[in-house]
């Protein structure tokens, strides 16, 4: 008797267990919220404004998707996140999507069961030093006190470079981006290494930005975008459209402004209105309604309005669209057809 | 306790007895105890199976074998990126062995000489060692490592004031640099198989002084003589030593740290981190074993320090040969408690990016790889191991200084 009680017993904890991952989408409906993982704070990627809210580059996919999901695009739980605790928190079900500026990588997508839906920044690793070092070139950099921050894929490209140019360095592993700025101010590392995108958006909050330079130097590809986990087709399909709506939106002309305008009636580009839901029924194939993608762009803007408004050249950031502009205007921006 | 209860009666076994007689119903309780413990482990573990990740990644220990492809700053043993990740484990673990073994030592010299120190009669030593104490021990001893390390990267000089032609600031005695990245001190460097004799023959020298306090002991206990054994203890201890150097041609050289493109080249580097959890794990611990050691002494009867004054004892030969070393049966057993404290206190070190153990396998090895339950598996063995060592060694310790009972 006590056995099947045993079996019993484990049998429902083990249907229970097996339910709670399936449809993440029924999850968030029922919820009402969507969990979100994002950096602790990154400057024009991801951090709370003076208001407690958050705001950014990634924070913007966050509330894209939930926007076209719960029609709501503040309804989202934010849950920061190390480069430590980011895939354990996204692997056990804690968030329902990571836009934690992740380079999508082989053993990423694959060995860690991820599923990269795509990419909304392409970036590379840079070197940031101070000008009074009198460095002009990475490659000058041999014997120099580094730091990174630790657990990320800079780690290892920074053992690489310095390897494959037969350098010598002391690499100063630190948790977080914030810890690791402050460290390389107080000049306990002579570089910091980092996405160039982070780089720029550090140096933006430095006292005296000048008294530091990024060197020219980009030593590795790292193409961020939002992950979900393997084995939920459905909802990486609504992550990775919502964020090719954000993309064809701003290819489209559909902006912030204008979308609830073009959303009310059918219009002339064929693709616009199968996108904002005013011909055809793509909503309901991804199991969202209708107005999926004009909620998205209605919150948060089009991709580029995204961009300009969180690290663009206006911002202290100041980043140059470069690879990430549109095709159209030779990036690696890109989005497959609404069709 | 069966002899205690009535006899058993004749008339059977009814199932009411399980509750109401006191010889079954202890092992009722405990049957079903350990029933709702099978089941709540049960149930984890088919959680854990049942997990859809865990069902789809697999538990495999494989990746250790692959290159760790992530630098390593402090390396006691050979290690480049492209070594394995078990490698980078072990490169980790010695590093945590590095800083436990030198936090239990300064710990136990703080420890011993804050808690004597507390029971001075001088009113301001007395009242500066109980603010000592009250102060580490009252706040996290994460927050000392965070303050420490705070400290010695903005307070020691920076590297910079080295670099150039003309430096602002040079290496004390050309010898000692201390900076923001650490401090910098000469090393010495084994010419070869002859530094290694002179290392040995050092050794050979102390083993030398401590088999001639042995005998000098025994002289004294058997025939009362009182043998002399500071001056032979000294020449013991240098001649052999110099004689071997000298014979040898000098194989042993001092390498003084010498400024390079950005920092010091040659020499050995106390990395702020390293200097930053010692320190904070020394001076935290420290607190607790001086709180022992007080426990300690005051655990032996006033009468005894009294008899020995009335012997003519001066006051520090009474500490060191009347009631220290009785203090120590009571010191110890707690003492091994705090050596396990600091053993596994070591993990902070992530928090100054000291590469311990955790912070190579429990850290950059289970983030690249994605592999945390074999990491935290791996990590867990690997703790266990070293405190149960360590507990192992110092329990034969305690072993030898306790009362001998027969």
């Amino acid at each position: 008797m006590k056995n099947s009680v045993i079996l019993g017993t484990l049998a429902v904890a083990g249907l229970a267990a097996a339910g709670a991952s399936a449809a993440t989408l029924d999850d968030v409906k029922a919820r009402g919220t969507l969990n979100c993982g994002v950096t602790t704070g990154v400057p024009g990627f991801a951090e709370p404004d003076a208001n407690g809210v958050w705001q950014g580059f990634d924070v913007a996919v966050c509330r894209a998707v939930a926007a076209a999901v719960l029609g709501d695009a503040e309804a989202v739980t934010f849950v920061p996140t190390t480069g430590k605790t980011r895939f354990t928190a996204l692997a056990s079900g804690e968030i329902d999507v990571l836009a934690r500026n992740t380079t999508w990588t082989f053993s990423r997508d694959t060995d860690l069961k991820f599923d990269f839906v795509g990419v909304n920044y392409y970036d590379g690793q840079g070197f940031m030093v101070p000008t009074a070092l009198g460095v002009a070139s990475a490659k000058e950099l041999d014997g120099a006190t580094v730091c990174i921050q630790t657990g990320t894929t800079t780690e290892l490209n920074l053992a690489d470079y310095f390897r494959v140019n037969g350098m010598s360095y002391e690499p100063v592993p630190i948790e977080t981006g914030a810890e690791a700025v402050q460290q390389f101010l107080a000049g306990a590392c002579d570089v910091y290494t980092t996405d160039a995108s982070a780089l720029a958006a550090q140096r933006a909050g430095f006292a005296n930005p000048d008294d530091y330079v990024v060197l020219p130097e980009i030593v590795s590809k790292e193409p961020l975008g939002p992950l979900v986990r393997h084995g939920d087709s459905e909802w990486a399909d609504i992550v990775r459209w919502t964020l090719n709506a954000l993309i064809s939106a701003e290819e489209l002309g559909v902006t912030k402004e204008n979308v609830e305008q073009m959303a009310s009636a059918p219009g002339d580009n064929p693709e616009i209105n199968r996108m904002l839901g005013t011909e055809g029924e793509l909503g309901a194939m991804i199991g969202l309604s209708s107005s999926w993608a004009k909620d998205a762009i209605a919150a948060v803007g089009n991709y580029g309005e995204v961009f300009d408004e969180n690290i663009g050249e206006s911002t202290p950031i100041g980043l140059q669209r470069g690879l990430n502009a549109q095709y159209k205007d030779g990036g690696l921006i890109y989005s497959p057809p609404f069709r | 306790m069966t002899t205690m209860t009535d006899p058993p009666k004749a008339d059977g076994f009814r199932f009411g007895q399980l509750i109401n007689d006191t010889r079954y119903r202890s092992y009722t309780f405990q049957f079903i105890a350990i029933v709702l413990l099978f089941l709540f482990f049960g149930w984890l573990i088919n959680n854990a199976m049942n997990n859809p990740v865990l069902q789809q990644v697999g538990i495999d220990f494989g990746f250790l074998a692959d290159p760790a492809g992530y630098d390593i700053n402090q390396k006691p043993i050979e290690y480049t990126s492209q070594s394995t990740h078990l490698r980078a484990a072990l490169v980790g673990g010695i590093n945590t062995l590095i800083v436990a073994v030198l936090a239990c030592i300064t710990a136990t010299i703080f420890g011993v000489i804050a808690g004597v120190l507390r029971l001075s009669n001088n009113w301001i030593i007395s009242k500066l060692m109980a603010i000592y104490v009250e102060m580490f021990r009252n706040i996290p001893v994460l927050i000392w490592i965070i303050i420490i390390f705070t400290v010695a990267a903005n307070t020691f000089p920076a590297i910079q004031d080295y670099r150039g032609d003309n430096p602002t600031n040079t290496p004390l005695l050309g010898m000692f640099a201390f900076t923001n990245q650490g401090v910098f001190i000469p090393s010495l460097v084994f010419d070869g198989a002859g530094g290694w004799i002179v290392f040995a023959v050092l050794a050979a020298s102390i083993l030398g002084i401590f088999a001639l306090r042995g005998y000098a002991r025994k002289k004294l206990y058997d025939e009362g003589k009182l043998v002399k054994i500071l001056w032979p203890s000294i020449a013991l201890l240098l001649v052999p030593v110099a004689l071997a150097y000298f014979l040898l041609g000098q194989p042993i050289s001092v390498e003084n740290p010498v400024m390079g493109r950005f920092r010091f080249e040659g020499g050995f580097l106390l990395r702020p981190s390293l200097i930053a959890l010692w320190f904070a794990l020394s001076i935290y611990t420290g607190a607790f074993i001086a709180e022992n050691v007080r426990a300690g002494i005051l655990a032996i009867s006033s009468g005894q320090t009294e008899a020995a004054a009335a012997l003519g004892l001066r006051p520090g030969r009474i500490m060191s040969l009347v009631v220290l070393p009785q203090a120590l049966r009571v010191i110890i057993p707690p003492l091994i408690s705090q050596y396990l404290n600091i053993t596994k206190n070591t993990s902070l070190a992530i928090a100054v990016g000291y590469m311990d153990l955790t912070g190579t396998l429990g850290g950059i090895t289970l983030n690249q790889t994605g592999r945390a339950l074999e990491s935290i598996l791996l990590l867990m063995a690997f703790y266990l191991s070293f405190s149960l060592i360590i507990s192992a060694v110092m329990n034969v310790y305690n072993n030898s200084v306790k009362l001998k009972e027969r």
